[in-house]
């Protein structure tokens, strides 16, 4: 985020995203929350409630890949760097990845993976509701991420499927809002609810420009 | 109330029927003595089996804070045998808000709370108003230790073997009035020590509360220390509220005012959330908080990761003890 305000990238800067141990990188650099959820909950390092820890840390890490996929192309277009563009489907897919394993930890800590529970739980509860809801969105998303999909789709159709990204950042922040209504706190959700909200209305200022273009 | 039992909670043993505290664990000794091997094989793991049964009552010295004697209580229910929750948890894991709404906050900010010199002031409809030292307070009746169940309302619950007396020892001392109905619970709120107090969650100070006969009730204790030790401050030092067949938000921490009400007092999640959370609060599965089921718990630290939780238990198994108290009321209205 940092390079928002930071001086404009160096050629250097460029040719290291296209260097061919970027992306492994990248890919690794994603997986070091997972491995240390994993670390923690083996050798107890979650504290008294591990598995409220366990839920909790899901959901924490897919708003922040959710905020990083989302600022990918601001980033690109600001700094003119288009080999950004190319980790966009991997940030977005650990998107999913995180909320897989969060919607796991919910499933299978709160409700003993009773799938009959978890749907009353999701129908009987709206903050469920949204989560689930937001889930089931990226999960369209995820199916619709490789090349072939999106040549079957068109890239019109897939541009337009994939803005649902949008729905999901905002139940996203609904589900967390409504999950820290009980204790009025509300300073967390605020950040998120900053990060996305300005990535969002870049891209409003951007796409208005272009039409006046 | 003339009619004394022997069944009923109210009644303190007799002196010499108690167990010599240097008695019972001296047998605790013994029986980890003969489980360390100095007893034959087939001796060692009968005796290591029944160290592990005597495990639930024996209490850890976590060696953290002055030392609270205390006798076993004799009150009905008083006692669970349900295997403790570990005194590191106990004490890490607490909702404070005074001290920071993360769990983790009150362990770390608490130790700013001055718990010397400490008053709590009685008021309102007694014949005894007046200032209660601590020191008062922790010589007022003999200390005793009540091993109950905590169940919070969050979905969560605790083994915790706390020292106190019932509270009903100081409501007879000051001797309410007819016209009393209601017993008031208020809480420090000091700005300069507790950082969470200013913020917007809550009114400050927090108020508690409950109706005089459950106030009474032998079960409800006023707590100054836990696992053979004095509160922690993170607890509720150096003097709190224990009622354990509410959920736990109802049990007032570091308490300076008890007032003798004769209308309902205002508590402080009822104020925030009266759709949430009821005056009575009472541990009730069959009825849900509108945000998540009741249904089950999770026990602290001894369920692991993939286990089931637990059934929970109405009025958080103390319904033989309590029920009556509610003989007759819709539970699903007064929540």
């Amino acid at each position: 985020m940092s390079a928002l305000a930071g001086p404009r990238p160096t050629m250097r800067w460029r040719s290291l995203l296209r260097h061919r141990l970027a992306k492994p990188i990248a890919f690794g650099l994603a997986l070091v929350p997972f491995f240390w959820l994993l670390y923690a909950a083996i050798f107890d390092q979650l504290g008294a409630n591990p598995a409220e820890a366990l839920v909790r840390a899901t959901g924490d890490w897919t708003l922040r890949f959710l905020c990083l996929v989302l600022a990918v192309t601001p980033l690109r277009i600001m700094s003119n760097t288009p080999a950004l563009a190319g980790f966009r489907r991997m940030l977005g897919l650990f998107v999913y990845f995180y909320a897989t394993l969060h919607l796991l930890s919910y499933g299978g800590f709160d409700m003993g993976f009773d799938v009959a529970d978890m749907g009353r739980d999701i129908i009987k509860r709206p903050f469920i509701l949204v989560g689930f809801s937001a889930f089931v969105l990226l999960t369209a998303l995820a199916l619709t991420s490789f090349n072939r999909a999106i040549k079957a789709l068109g890239g019109k159709r897939w541009q337009l499927l994939h803005k649902l990204v949008y729905v999901v950042a905002g139940f996203a922040l609904l589900h967390f809002f409504w999950m820290r209504a009980g204790k009025n706190d509300f300073a967390e959700v605020f950040v998120y609810a900053l990060i996305l909200g300005l990535l969002l209305a870049w891209r409003l200022v951007n796409f208005i420009s272009k039409i006046r273009l | 109330m003339l009619i004394k039992t022997n069944r009923d909670g109210f009644c303190q043993p007799l002196a010499s029927s108690i167990t010599d505290q240097a008695i019972y664990a001296g047998r605790r000794d013994l029986i980890k003595l003969l489980a360390s091997g100095a007893a034959g094989a087939a001796l060692t793991t009968w005796a290591s089996r029944e160290a592990l049964a005597q495990s639930a009552a024996v209490i850890p010295q976590p060696g953290q804070l002055a030392p609270l004697p205390s006798v076993k209580s004799s009150v009905a229910g008083a006692t669970t045998m349900e295997k403790l929750t570990a005194y590191k948890d106990a004490s890490s894991y607490n909702n404070f808000y005074e001290f920071g709404t993360n769990k983790s906050d009150p362990a770390k900010n608490a130790h700013t709370l001055k718990t010397s010199p400490w008053t709590v002031e009685i008021e309102g409809l007694v014949k005894k108003p007046g200032k209660y030292t601590l020191e008062d307070l922790l010589k007022l009746s003999a200390q005793q230790e009540r091993i109950y169940r905590l169940r919070c309302v969050e979905g969560w619950s605790m083994v915790i073997p706390w020292i106190g007396y019932s509270l009903s020892e100081l409501i007879k001392k000051v001797e309410p009035l007819g016209s009393a109905k209601f017993v008031e619970f208020v809480t420090l709120a000091d700005p300069k020590t507790m950082p969470g107090v200013g913020s917007r969650v809550l009114d400050w100070p927090y108020v508690e509360g409950l109706r005089l006969d459950e106030a009474m009730h032998p079960l409800t204790l006023l707590s100054f220390g836990m696992y053979g030790e004095l509160l922690p401050n993170q607890s509720g030092a150096p003097v709190r509220l224990v009622v354990p067949w509410k959920y736990g938000f109802k049990s007032g921490k570091s308490l300076v005012k008890i007032r003798f009400t004769d209308k309902q007092p205002a508590t402080a999640w009822n104020k925030a959330a009266a759709n949430e959370y009821g005056f009575y609060s009472n541990v009730n599965p069959n009825v849900d908080h509108p945000r998540w089921s009741q249904a089950t718990e999770r026990r602290i630290g001894e369920d692991g990761l993939f286990a089931k939780k637990r059934k929970t238990l109405m009025f958080n198994g103390y319904e033989a003890q309590v029920g009556q108290l509610y003989a007759g009321m819709d539970l699903k209205k007064f929540f």
